[in-house]
């Protein structure tokens, strides 16, 4: 082979490569991505355009689900390092877990169609079992039902328990559980009743 | 007469099935709603909305005065049988992916002479609304009922919008910091008492994304595709998804594909 027809058939391994190239997926990049999406939705009521804002935790989880690569150990200790440091622990950690049952039952809060006034709910039944008495729960989280009574009815069981609600991504980076503290979608009040319905012994999730 | 009966019935089996359900295991809730699902698919008002859009399809509307008729969605002017199960995909004339709904749009406009905003007001029905939208979308597919879902996303712009609907499937953000994939990246989840079909998967997929549009029961009314996935995202806590934006139609685009060989059932019925 001389040195012209090398040429050629070099140029035509380039252009082999680059019709290989023109068959994989696009790029499309995380920027195109928001600019698109910023495009795409209305700011109604509430739910302005800065809900497409990510943060950190948000940015790192959504890559991980779309790349399906989970966080590599230092990163997601990092974010549970940064997100516990931003918990606010009250010095009192139960409330009355009657109101915490009425916080679990309801869905209300943040949509555009929700009226501001009306205090959010948690809807901890549409992902988890708690009171035995409801079997309209749902199972994207782990089941509740004897919480303290498994795990034991100490300040400490108890102040793990407000933290994950305040702030899950602090114990589990990527955890599909709202931040309902950091997130501001609860009251610290709200969060005390959440804590003694899976605290309290007197509890239908613990009896 | 005799639907309006069968429909009474099938309300008042509800009824007793719930009963029998709630006093029973969980999974076998699920069965009991199973069954219901199949009792209401005997009668499907969604009849009623193919009918009123095949009207619509056919009648002179819009500045032009004339009908829908040349309008090509995807498979030549004109054809509507099949068309539905290559949708969404890349259109020439617009220069743009188009899905449907935003496909009648480009019609209604080119063809018609709707301004853009008019064509695109009133997307969705609602109590003692009936839009025209929601009937067109109904007659349109039902012409592709029991044909398999055959999106190709061959073209470099199909390729892209597939990628970025892929991308938006997987944003997690907002106050709640969900994502579709949230409720939909997993198997055999529940919210509450309701399934949640795993559409990175193809069985799942498939499953829910056929079964689109649909008469919804609790809502008496039939709500497109569109209408499924800005229902979503409220409940996702984003602002609202623009009808027939560029995002809801990538978005649309990843769903379909994924859906590719399912058997369109749509029109379906659903609780």
């Amino acid at each position: 082979m001389n040195k012209r027809n090398l040429t050629i058939a070099a140029a035509a391994l380039v252009a082999a490569g680059c019709a290989g190239m023109m068959e994989s997926e696009p790029q499309v990049t995380d920027a195109q991505v928001l600019a698109v999406m910023k495009k795409s939705f209305l700011p109604k009521g509430r739910a302005q355009l800065d809900r497409l804002d990510q943060d950190e935790m948000q940015k790192l989880c959504s890559e991980a689900g779309a790349t399906g690569k989970p966080l590599a150990k230092e990163v997601s200790d990092r974010l549970e390092k940064a997100q516990a440091a931003v918990i606010k622990y009250p010095s009192n950690l139960m409330g009355d877990w009657k109101s915490g049952e009425r916080i679990a039952q309801t869905g209300v809060g943040k949509q555009y169609t929700d009226d501001p006034a009306t205090p959010a709910g948690g809807n901890c039944y549409a992902c988890h079992q708690l009171a035995k008495a409801e079997l309209a729960f749902g199972t994207i989280g782990p089941p509740l039902y004897n919480f303290g009574k498994i795990r034991g009815f100490t300040p400490a069981m108890q102040k793990y328990a407000y933290g994950k609600v305040y702030n899950s991504q602090a114990f589990s980076a990527c955890s599909s559980m709202p931040r309902f503290g950091h997130q501001q979608i609860l009251t610290e009040k709200q969060i005390q009743d959440v804590v003694a319905l899976l605290m309290e012994p007197e509890s239908p999730v613990n009896k | 007469m005799n639907r309006i009966r069968r429909v009474a019935t099938v309300l008042s089996l509800t009824g007793a099935i719930a009963g029998i359900a709630i006093a029973q295991q969980p999974r076998t809730t699920i069965e009991e709603i199973e069954r219901y699902r199949a009792a209401l698919g005997d009668g499907n008002p969604a009849e009623l909305w193919e009918a009123r859009g095949e009207g619509i399809w056919k009648e002179a509307r819009g500045p032009n005065k004339v009908s829908l008729e040349k309008c090509d969605l995807g498979l030549g002017p004109g054809v509507v049988k099949g068309a539905y199960a290559v949708l969404p995909k890349y259109f020439a004339d617009s220069g743009k992916v188009e899905d449907l709904e935003s496909r009648l749009v480009t019609c209604m406009v080119k063809l018609q002479g709707f301004k853009p905003e008019d064509a695109k007001k009133d997307p969705f029905g609602g109590p003692g609304k009936k839009v025209p939208m929601d009937a067109l979308v109904a007659y349109v597919t039902a012409e592709s009922r029991g044909l398999a879902m055959n999106v190709s996303a061959n073209h470099p712009k199909e390729k892209e919008a597939y990628e970025l609907g892929r991308k938006m499937f997987f944003f997690r953000g907002g106050p709640h910091d969900f994502g579709c994939v949230t409720c939909h990246g997993s198997d055999s989840q529940r919210i509450r008492l309701q399934d949640l079909p795993n559409l990175t998967k193809k069985e799942d997929a498939q499953r829910a994304y056929t079964s689109w549009p649909a008469y919804r029961v609790s809502q008496g009314e039939v709500r497109s595709f569109q209408w499924r996935l800005n229902d979503c995202f409220r409940q996702q806590r984003f602002p609202e998804l623009d009808f027939v934006s560029d995002g809801s139609v990538a978005l649309t685009m990843y769903l379909a594909k994924n859906a590719n060989g399912g058997v369109l059932t749509a029109p379906s019925i659903k609780r």
